[in-house]
């Protein structure tokens, strides 16, 4: 009876499985097949006003860029705080709300950066959107940065310590040295995470057609305009939106792969 | 007498009953002093108040004092420290060897350099001296002198113990505490530390928490029995394996618990 239960359960999980992977497949195949028979590479040469994507990629990768900027640092030292210094119930209330924050719903970080940035600023900008994008990745940064702390052992603090140095030392000559690379494969997943994001970007920067560094009005973002793009009647619009979409896969799993691949060769 | 623990009582933050209860004990100079007793009886508790590496966790209370050789010969009580630069002096004279190696995420110079450069040995040509000095007297220097700037992290782990003990060593350290360095370790690496161990205690007085019985009477010149957070016996080795007085510390050598 048991044996049936194991291999009824064992068979359901795996039926499950595949159901996801084809489900994954589907969606990728599409993405490749219509991506790929829309891709030109002049779309990296001319600005969407012009039918290319050159704005959009630049513009997106420029919004994660200054969120990293803000987000990492923030993110690495927050986590460091609670794993080495918080005792008590800072600490924990900085790490729950930082549980929660990185379940939360990307289209409310979205709202609420609407709420505090754009509306008192009276407009969407490059700016808000980098903010956005920065509150999302703070509190993965923090997770894994606290996480990856937690895996350096005791005795490696202690050694430290022993040799006379103080606290603050072991921490950084030590701890983090031990932790640097799965706290940078955990950073690089973090951007790899918000460079994709619509949700936060769709009121915060919204987009532009043309090529742009201006961080105080509306900047030009890959995601948004994916977004625009498919909404749009013509099949222009859709096989570019299309285009976009695989190029923006491929770059996210080229991040993903290269933070796995740094995670296998020195974790 | 380097060290002299005087009625020294120890609980855990978390614990109600104390893990150490009111334990004599002198640290001689230059001889080895092995404590021993079953698991759980105390040992690394005590060992680790030696150095003060307890007050890395806050809320534990203890009671008594810990008398430590000072450079004028008299005796100090390293309970009463609470400066930091008391306590990076107490670290330095006072180092601590591990059970499982501990070697830092830096090359195998850098292991050795950075207790000295926390001392404030600046100048390169003395650290390559000191380095290679501590080296030489763990008994490493011909296995890993031709690749100091390499990752201490490929070495062997008995060649990481080795590489703990000249960081430890490299810094002049009054007393050397090891707990249980051999544990993790073959019996030929177990041999060479054991062999280092005796040729160190020349200018470094030695404690070191066993499990090992044939280990303790191997090399100890001094064994301190305990059991259950009390010191049950403490004596020459000798006496302590042939002669014991306490029939709890006799059961034990014998093997008839623990
Ligand atoms: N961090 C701790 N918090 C609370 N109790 C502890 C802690 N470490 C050890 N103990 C307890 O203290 C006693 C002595 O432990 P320990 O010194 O590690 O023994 P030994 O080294 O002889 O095996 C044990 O009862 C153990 O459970
Ligand atoms: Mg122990």
């Amino acid at each position: 009876m048991r044996l049936l239960i194991n291999r009824f359960v064992l068979g359901l999980s795996t039926l499950s499985a595949l159901i996801g992977l084809a489900f994954l497949g589907w969606i990728l195949i599409t993405l490749f097949v219509k991506g790929i028979s829309s891709f030109h590479f002049n779309l990296f040469l001319t600005d969407l006003i012009n039918g290319g994507l050159r704005n959009l990629i630049v513009g997106q990768l420029i919004l994660a860029a200054i969120a990293s900027v803000i987000g990492i640092p923030l993110g690495m030292v927050a986590g460091i705080y609670i794993r080495e210094y918080g005792r008590g119930k800072y600490a924990e209330l900085i790490r729950n709300l930082s549980d929660i924050m990185v379940s939360a719903p990307s289209i409310v970080i979205g709202a609420f950066v609407y709420a505090i940035i754009v509306v008192p600023t009276g407009g969407t900008s490059g700016f808000a959107g980098s903010i956005a994008l920065a509150i999302m990745m703070i509190p993965i940064v923090i997770n894994t940065t606290d996480s990856m702390l937690s895996l350096v052992p005791k005795e490696l603090r202690e050694a430290g310590i022993a040799l006379g140095a103080s606290k603050y030392k072991v921490i950084v000559d030590i701890v983090i040295k031990s932790a640097k690379v799965g706290i940078m494969t955990g950073v690089l997943l973090a951007f790899a995470r918000i460079v994709g994001e619509t949700a936060p970007l769709l009121f915060t920067s919204e987009t532009s057609n043309y090529f742009s560094l201006d961080l105080t009005s509306s900047f030009p973002s890959l995601t948004v305009s994916i977004y625009d793009l498919a909404n749009e009647p013509e099949k222009a619009s859709r096989d570019l939106a299309w285009a976009a979409s695989f190029i923006l896969t491929v770059m996210v799993l080229i991040i993903n792969l290269t933070g796995r691949f740094i995670t296998r060769n020195k974790g | 007498m380097i060290m002299n623990i005087q009625k020294f009582s120890f609980t855990y933050a978390s614990a109600t009953e104390p893990s150490l209860k009111n334990i004599n004990l002198p640290i001689e100079k230059n001889k080895i002093t092995a404590l021993i007793g079953p698991s759980g009886c105390g040992k690394s508790t005590l060992l680790r108040a030696m150095n003060r590496i307890h007050d890395l966790y806050p809320g534990n209370t203890y009671d008594g004092k810990i008398l430590l050789q000072n450079k004028a010969g008299s005796m100090e009580d390293i309970l009463e420290i609470k400066k930091e630069n008391q306590f990076i002096e107490l670290r330095q004279k006072v180092g601590m060897i591990f059970q499982k190696p501990t070697p830092f995420p830096m090359s195998i110079f850098d292991n050795v350099a950075y207790g000295l450069k926390i001392a404030g040995v600046k100048d390169k040509a003395k650290l390559a001296q000191k380095v290679e000095e501590a080296l030489k007297g763990s008994a490493l220097w011909n296995e890993v002198k031709d690749r100091l700037n390499e990752s201490a992290m490929g070495l062997s782990g008995g060649q990481q113990q080795r590489l703990c003990i000249a960081r430890a060593v490299a810094v002049k350290p009054d007393l050397l505490l090891f707990d249980e360095p051999t544990s993790a370790l073959d019996p030929i690496s177990t041999g060479a530390i054991e062999e280092l161990l005796v040729e160190l205690k020349k200018d470094i007085s030695i404690a070191i928490v066993t499990h090992n019985m044939q280990q303790a009477s191997r090399i100890s010149d001094y064994t301190a029995f305990m059991y259950l957070g009390d010191l049950v016996e403490f004596d020459k080795t000798e006496t302590i394996f042939l002669n014991p007085s306490q029939k709890q510390t006799e059961d034990y050598i014998t093997g008839r618990f623990g």
